[in-house]
């Protein structure tokens, strides 16, 4: 909780280490930091995701916590040089916990003009800017209206500006490789990246044992990358353009094993976990996506975890094949984004009706219809909770960081194996892409997920009931196909209580619809009480938020508390049914704001379930909530609660964008 | 029927011999007895009431299926009946085997994933005419070319029923219905020409009211590794009564049907009158007996592998009828979906072992003391 450096422009610190001496008897300095934020931006191929993604891998393994911020636009090669190309990638790395990718860069690297124009408003006033002046031509300039070179011109007089030829250094470099020059060319994201690797004295044996693994096929790409590579550095502990290297120490992290991870991966991971944890065969049904791909990408991969992947002919198909699957006894899953959803509702519908379980999860993206596809947003939570005809209550769930994805959807498989039920859950692009450091769960402490299959008739008759309940949880007897003397049929139209048969009995149906609630509302029994972060203990305003608000809500509420103010955390992982305890925990509150990535759509469900007068705070940019932004809307509304004005001032420059209540 | 594959044979840890699904089932028959194959069409009926109307043609159905089945040899237990929405898809209700009565036009996507992951289910599809070729197009033509071991019957009344009386996308141009007033511009579908143009390892088509030819087309397709089509002219005496009067008629039947059997030139109509020759231009015709060569007529081949074949047998069809194949166009053996699946299962585990600890942790873990 300590060290927080609310805004921190240019890399500055203090020197730790006596000037040394580099070769040629050039006199360089290392500035200890506490924390930076680097943004990587350029063109679509130039390959800023992977730069940054290989720099996160080495942050991460030397140990400092951190978090990312991939931004790429939807178009794959958008035409070069042009604004809508531009692709960028955040990272936030520090030497104690942090939660948020950072709201704006401290050192931004423009590999080309349109690159510069795109991300400049975001650099602050003195900040470091790196740029590639071999891409600063006429022609460049000109695709983004530049009339003339700013990198000469004096218009970046506000901020630090190097200029380097990283273009040219990497064809140098790689004069003797055998690769043409636009080939060679293609290597200066490693250049660049060998040049931030000395910078921040990042460890290198990773990045060269990935480009070896990655190139295995072609040995001369593989060698021509890892001299751009290494020529970046060695150029970084030459030159005179940067007389500075910075050091970030390790993050003081619990002891035990860590990775980096995204949250697709950490959601396929644990399906993966779940099968082995139930013992099902996991069978995924899913239809391509943005950005909920690489779950459907990870997981066929693991087949011999006895994994099933079935890329469907549509998103219709993919929920069909999972329930199909799930009848015969396996965890069926499906991952999509929210027009997905959309296709699937009616088989979400008949998994309500023939409860069986079904994982189905929602990568959220901007919305309505196509929307924003490589974007996030918090926009189907209502979709999600209320989104098809009739009665059909399905729990959801939502993690709340790339890493909890893993948590999350284990929870979700808990939800759909233990009460015989399809749950959505709801990551979004922003935790999908996203990475922490993630503490490497030790499988004999995950839970256990086996399920009892009927086996037996379990009638007084000596017949099957399908449909005969657990008196605890409501979930139904599940027999598989295959099973002896079991057979019995399930179906979309209503059934009558335990035996499954179709009725269309008034009091049946009346009966069953409130046993369907019944069940879904009784998980909240199975839920642990709701954390409450209020550290001072005397928070009259709490904020509630869900999902990957997490981050962002949990640095600006740091903020308040460093300004002196006290506020409560609530962050809720079950959206349906909501945590029993929640409806007093709000009403402890003078005040209550929930930050949402949408018009408040969880606001209004707070407002209907519990007659709070929840204040929305809301957002639809695409991208996440700015912790500054957030802390200046907390405080205000912490001291218009208060009638009192704390002493320090955490708010940043930048207005907050209060959005309407919905 | 094979054993299931035990996928997670590895998680001793949890205490489990085995797949749960494989140790439910033991567990089952130690409880019920052994699994009946030995059965009778009775063993096959529900205590549900059979709801179609009176003389619908699914009734003859259902009782050939119920008869037929049992000398398959597969206990009702390993059967499953997936249908969709119509009233064709009413027939799990009356299957005393496991059944789902699912979405309109999605049952041949669930039955993919309960095909794929069971492959010791026998599973088989119930779907018509509005259900298979309109609603769920695109999932009767991906099953199909993906060859999933399901065996789909197709009831093909022309009509939808059980919203009383549209026209459907196999009723002919014209048709007047409560939806079409002035007679449907829609042109219909081939049910059998869509399927082999979707490269459908198995074809057949047969007549509701046909036991005989019924059952011999249902036995070759519940035998056929793959995925099976049988089209069944089935008929609505409610909203589309005669449809196929035509063929049924003792009168005129033999005159506009093909029986296709494998081997056997293609001759048919009173007296053997009629026959099927190559066109010039690659296709197929209907010629005078008397008119031709006997060596001129075409003897069926069900297995040749190019479809091209059957469908130009299938386009001897008219929308009249007139000119009717009836039995197996095409059967002919393609890798199986379900069984290539469970191959790359036993493939990927095989090159390496199931680790989770070793998954969980990737190749780039470090660790904080």
């Amino acid at each position: 909780m300590t060290g927080i450096t609310p805004g921190s422009t240019a890399p500055a610190g203090a020197a730790v280490d006596a000037p040394s001496s580099a070769p040629g008897g050039l006199v360089k300095s290392v500035v200890a930091l506490d924390r930076v934020v680097i943004r990587l931006a350029g063109d679509s191929g130039d390959g800023m995701q992977l730069t940054g993604g290989r720099f996160t891998s080495e942050t991460a393994t030397f140990g400092n916590d951190l978090s990312t911020l991939p931004n790429f636009p939807a178009e794959i090669r958008a035409p070069t040089g042009t604004l809508p190309g531009v692709s960028s990638f955040q990272l936030h790395f520090a030497d104690h916990d942090i939660m948020t990718p950072g709201d704006a860069p401290d050192v931004l690297i423009v590999m080309n003009p349109a690159a510069l124009k795109a991300n400049l408003p975001d650099l602050p006033g003195g900040g470091l800017l790196i740029a590639d002046a071999d891409e600063f031509t006429p022609r460049n300039l000109a695709k983004v209206g530049y009339a003339s070179n700013p990198l000469e011109d004096g218009s970046l007089d506000g901020w630090q500006l190097v200029s380097v030829p990283l273009t040219s250094m990497t064809t140098d470099a790689l004069a003797d490789s055998g690769l043409g020059k636009k080939e060679a060319e293609r290597s200066k994201n490693m250049f660049t990246l060998g040049l931030l690797s000395w910078m921040y004295h990042r460890p290198t044996e990773g990045t060269i044992r990935f480009l070896e693994r990655q190139f295995r096929r072609k040995p001369q790409i593989a060698a021509a990358n890892i001299a751009a590579f290494r020529a970046g550095y060695n150029y970084g502990v030459t030159t005179e353009a940067f007389a500075v290297s910075y050091e970030i120490k390790p993050a003081p992290m619990a002891p035990g094993k860590y990775r980096n991870i995204s949250g697709n991966q950490a959601l396929a991971l644990a399906i993966v976990a779940a099968g082995q944890r139930s013992g099902l065969p996991v069978f995924l049904g899913a239809y391509p996506i943005t950005p909920a791909s690489d779950v459907l990408h990870e997981l066929s991969k693991h087949k011999a975890f006895g994994v099933r992947t079935f890329q469907a002919e549509d998103e219709i198909a993919g929920i069909g094949a999972a329930l199909g699957a799930s009848f015969g006894g396996a965890l069926g899953v499906t991952t999509t984004s929210g027009p997905g959803v959309a296709l699937k509702s009616e088989t979400i519908g008949l998994a309500v009706m023939t409860e069986l379980p079904l994982v189905i999860v929602d990568v959220q993206r901007g919305g309505p219809s196509t929307g924003l596809p490589t974007k996030t947003e918090q926009s189907d939570l209502l979709q999600a909770l209320y989104g098809r005809n009739g009665e059909a209550p399905v729990p959801v769930i939502a993690p709340r960081s790339p890493g909890d994805c893993f948590d999350a959807a284990l929870e979700a498989a808990r939800i759909a194996l233990t009460y015989r039920t399809p749950v959505i859950l709801l990551s979004d692009g922003y935790l999908a892409n996203g990475a922490e450091p993630w503490a490497v769960p030790i499988i004999d402490e995950l839970p256990d997920l086996r399920v009892d299959f009927a086996t037996e008739p379990n009638g007084e008759d000596g017949e099957f009931l399908p449909y005969l309940r657990d008196p605890e949880t409501l979930a139904r007897a599940w027999a598989v196909p295959g099973t002896a003397g079991l057979q019995h049929r399930i179906g979309g139209l209503e059934k009558a209580d335990k035996t499954g048969n179709i009725s269309y009995d008034a009091d049946n149906h009346d009966f069953m619809v409130r046993t369907r609630q019944a069940k879904v509302d009784g998980i909240a029994a199975s839920l642990p009480p709701t954390e409450v972060d209020d550290p001072d203990g005397d928070a009259r305003v709490a904020v509630i938020g869900w999902g990957s608000t997490y981050g962002p809500i949990g640095a600006a509420c740091r903020r308040i508390r460093a300004s002196g103010r006290s506020i409560a955390q609530v962050h809720l992982r079950h959206l349906n049914p909501l945590p029993a305890d929640l409806g007093e925990i709000l009403a402890r509150y003078d005040r209550v704001v929930c930050p949402e990535m949408n018009l408040g759509q969880l606001a209004m469900v707070l407002r209907a379930k519990f007659l709070v007068d929840v204040q929305s705070h809301t957002q639809v940019r695409g991208l996440p909530f700015r912790a500054a932004e957030l802390a200046a809307v907390l405080q205000d509304v912490i001291d218009g609660t208060t009638g009192t004005v704390a002493t320090s001032d955490s708010s940043s420059d930048t207005p907050a964008q209060t959005g309407a209540a919905l | 029927m094979t054993a299931i594959e035990s996928t997670n044979a590895h998680v001793h840890d949890l205490g489990m011999p085995g797949n749960p699904i494989s140790a439910a089932i033991a567990d089952s028959v130690a409880v019920s007895g052994e699994k009946q194959t030995a059965l009778k069409a009775k063993d096959l009926k529900t205590d549900q009431e059979v709801r179609w109307c009176p003389g619908c043609g699914d009734y003859v159905i259902l009782n050939a299926v119920q008869s037929f089945l049992p000398s398959l040899g597969i206990a009702r237990e390993d059967m499953v009946i997936v249908s969709g929405i119509g009233c064709s898809s009413r027939f799990p209700y009356y299957m005393n085997t496991y059944g789902m009565h699912s979405i309109h036009g999605r049952a041949p996507a669930i039955a993919t994933g309960l095909a794929a992951s069971r492959p010791d289910l026998s599973v088989w599809v119930v779907t018509g005419d509005g259900d298979a070729l309109s609603i769920g197009g695109n999932h009767l033509i991906h099953t199909l070319r993906r060859n999933v071991n399901l065996t789909i019957l197709l009831f093909n009344n022309r009509i939808y029923g059980l919203t009383k009386g549209q026209y459907s996308p196999t009723s002919e141009i014209g048709k007047v219905t409560k939806s079409t007033p002035m007679g449907s511009l829609d042109h219909p579908f081939n049910p059998v020409s869509l399927a082999l143009g979707a490269d459908a390892t198995f074809v057949g088509r047969a007549m509701d009211s046909d036991r005989k030819g019924l059952t011999d087309v249902l036995r070759q397709a519940a035998e056929h590794q793959g995925t099976s089509l049988v089209e069944i002219y089935q008929n609505c005496n409610i909203f589309n009564d005669g449809a196929f009067e035509l063929l049924k008629d003792p009168a005129t039947g033999t005159q506009w049907t093909i029986p296709l059997v494998h081997g056997e030139p293609l001759v048919f109509g009173p007296g053997g009158a009629s026959c099927v020759v190559r066109d010039e231009v690659g296709g197929l015709r209907i010629a005078e007996r008397n008119q031709v060569d006997a060596s001129e007529i075409v003897v069926h081949d069900a297995h040749r592998n190019d479809p091209s074949y059957a469908f130009a047998l299938s386009r001897l069809s008219s929308q009249d009828l007139r000119y009717t194949p009836m039995g197996v166009f095409r059967s002919v053996d393609k890798p199986v979906y379900d069984r290539m699946m469970a191959d790359q299962l036993e493939e990927a585990r095989a090159e390496r072992p199931a680790d989770l600890a070793a998954l969980l942790a990737g190749g780039d873990s470090w660790t904080v003391s």
